[in-house]
């Protein structure tokens, strides 16, 4: 149920984050979903993408420092309310969201949100206890 | 050496250094007479201290062979300082220096362990520089294969250090792990290199860039140092106990002043190191202020040498940063920062004064262990940097994470500094 997830450490630098993109368009790596964290002095980008081991070697090779970690899928109803609901469920339990995005998918009837939660294994289980539906790895990439 | 029998060996040493120096090197005989000296009144070790410094800006005024003392037809090598910081200074060798030069050399790669049997890969540049020749030298009295490789070509480097399985090699420190770098991107397998020591020197390193040296290379990594004006490398090395440098004090006097007075301070004191030569030939060089920062040691070594020993160089005189008033020595940072696990030792200081204020940043290549995910993990890093400095120096700097291998690498002397502050 756990998603991998790619971080790239960029520094605040012209064309830095092109390099990144770049490089992973040379290897033909696709991008699912990503987002920028960014701060006054550096970035961070997270990327979902179908391969993860590769591209975090591709990125490597071009001298980047890359993190691999997991994340949480889940599905989300689109229309008003969709992600305070599955919100809801974790600040129920106490957990704390570190940070998260959402992509709508091709059909656009759904929403993903990519959530990374200080303990995954935790965050799973309340949202599957919820019945929230959590995206496996191969659900995500065939979006 | 019984501790008499050395100092009645270096007074008449030094007697005749100075007698040479007033009668034969012009400039001495002026600094001389001006002080009203004569070389008779130099009687016993301690009355080096009448004797004048002798600096960097002297020996440029003398540019190129005026310091040299005997005639050219007795200099046989001539060498220089790289001159980054004005006309360079020049070093003058008779064949009795040059013999002198192996000699104190060959006893700084003997205590690496170096034998007849060894291959010592040389990346020291060859050329103007001190630091080839004068290893190339004190190789060849050992009988070892010296390659003479000169600094550079990392690639090569790795290639010869398999290929004729290097058993020594002396670089910079700064190379060494540049190279260690190098050797371990290149995939080689630890057991196909023989190296077993190292000479490293010419710039000021640390104990933390010994270990990473030692724990990447497998090998034994000494300080090796040198002064081009004195003879080149070969003045002070370490022994295996790693418990300061043994100066050969039989051919080179030192002393420990302190740089704002210039008062000669007791053993143990830190401040600016001074030597006066005993046997240089082609030129003679009388309390030569070298700028070097470390304290004296004479409490004898385990290892038997019964030789004075300097600790290792912290900064230099001249390299001292006067920040918001407060001196520092760049080394100093570096010494907090790598106390910081995790931590690389790859960063760059930089100074500036935005509004009348000194700002010292430090830039910080980004490490796999302090990278995470999330922003919230890698500030905390950044501030515990922060904070360990300015623990460690009193002064809050700024650290600034930058992107591995972003800092530009040197294959030479590592500039650490860069000073824009406009005064």
């Amino acid at each position: 149920m756990k998603l991998k997830q790619i971080s790239v450490f960029l520094e605040n630098r012209k064309g830095r984050l092109w390099e990144a993109l770049d490089a992973l368009a040379n290897a033909k790596i696709n991008v699912r979903t990503l987002s920028i964290a960014d701060t006054s002095e550096f970035g961070i980008l997270r990327l979902i993408v179908p391969d993860p081991d590769r591209a975090k070697k591709v990125l490597e090779k071009g001298n980047f420092t890359v993190k691999e970690n997991n994340v949480i899928a889940v599905e989300v109803a689109d229309h008003p309310g969709g992600l305070a609901a599955v919100l809801k469920v974790l600040s129920d339990a106490d957990i704390n969201v570190e940070y998260l995005y959402a992509f709508v998918e091709k059909s656009g009837e759904k929403a993903v949100v990519v959530l990374r939660t200080e303990n995954t294994d935790a965050g799973i289980k309340a949202l599957k206890t919820a019945g929230v539906a959590i995206l496996s790895a191969e659900q995500v990439y065939a979006l | 050496m019984p501790d008499k029998e050395r100092k009645d060996l270096q007074l008449e040493r030094l007697r005749d250094t100075v007698r040479k120096a007033y009668k034969n090197v012009p400039y001495y005989k002026k600094r001389f007479d001006e002080l009203k000296l004569k070389p008779s009144d130099i009687k016993s070790l301690k009355d080096i201290s009448k004797l004048p410094f002798t600096t960097k800006t002297d020996l440029r005024e003398g540019y190129p062979f005026g310091m040299f003392a005997v005639p050219g037809k007795d200099i046989v090598e001539i060498h220089t300082s790289s001159g980054t910081t004005g006309k360079p200074v020049v070093a003058g060798y008779t064949r009795g220096d040059i013999d002198t030069w192996g000699e104190v050399v060959a006893r700084c790669l003997t205590m690496a362990g170096t034998t007849s049997r060894d291959i010592i890969q040389n990346g020291y540049g060859y050329g103007l520089f001190t630091g080839g020749l004068g290893v190339h030298y004190g190789a060849q009295k050992i009988g070892a294969a010296v390659v003479p490789i000169s600094a550079g070509n990392t690639k090569r480097q790795l290639d010869i250090m398999q290929d004729f399985g290097t058993t020594i090699i002396t670089c910079t420190p700064s190379y060494a792990l540049y190279l260690a770098e190098a050797l371990e991107e290149s995939g080689v397998d630890r057991n196909a290199i023989k190296l077993k020591a190292g000479c490293f020197g010419a710039e000021v390193w640390t104990e933390k860039m010994r270990e990473e040296i030692e724990e990447r290379f497998h090998i034994m990594a000494l300080n090796i140092y040198g002064v081009t004006v004195i003879i080149g490398p070969g003045v002070a090395h370490e022994c295996d106990l790693k418990n300061g440098l043994h100066i050969f004090d039989d051919h080179f006097y030192p002393e420990i002043i302190s740089p704002e007075t210039l008062e000669p301070l007791p053993d143990g004191e830190r401040g600016e190191l001074v030597f006066t030569t005993l046997t240089r030939q082609g030129m003679p060089m009388l309390r030569f202020r070298t700028r070097d920062i470390t304290a004296l040691r004479r409490e004898p070594c385990k290892c038997g040498r019964t030789v004075v020993r300097m600790d290792r160089i912290t900064g230099r005189s001249d390299d001292m940063l006067k920040i918001r008033g407060v001196l520092i020595f760049p080394s100093q940072i570096e010494k907090a920062l790598l106390e910081v696990k995790g931590v690389e030792p790859q960063y760059q200081i930089i100074v500036t004064r935005p509004h009348h204020l000194d700002e010292l940043e430090v830039q910080v290549e980004i490490s796999k262990k302090m990278f995470s995910d999330e922003v919230r993990h890698i500030e905390e890093f950044r501030k515990k940097i922060e904070a360990h400095i300015e623990k460690s120096i009193g002064l809050r700097v700024k650290v600034t994470l930058v992107e591995p291998k972003s800092l530009p690498r040197s294959e030479g002397k590592a500039k650490r500094v860069i000073d824009k502050r406009q005064l």
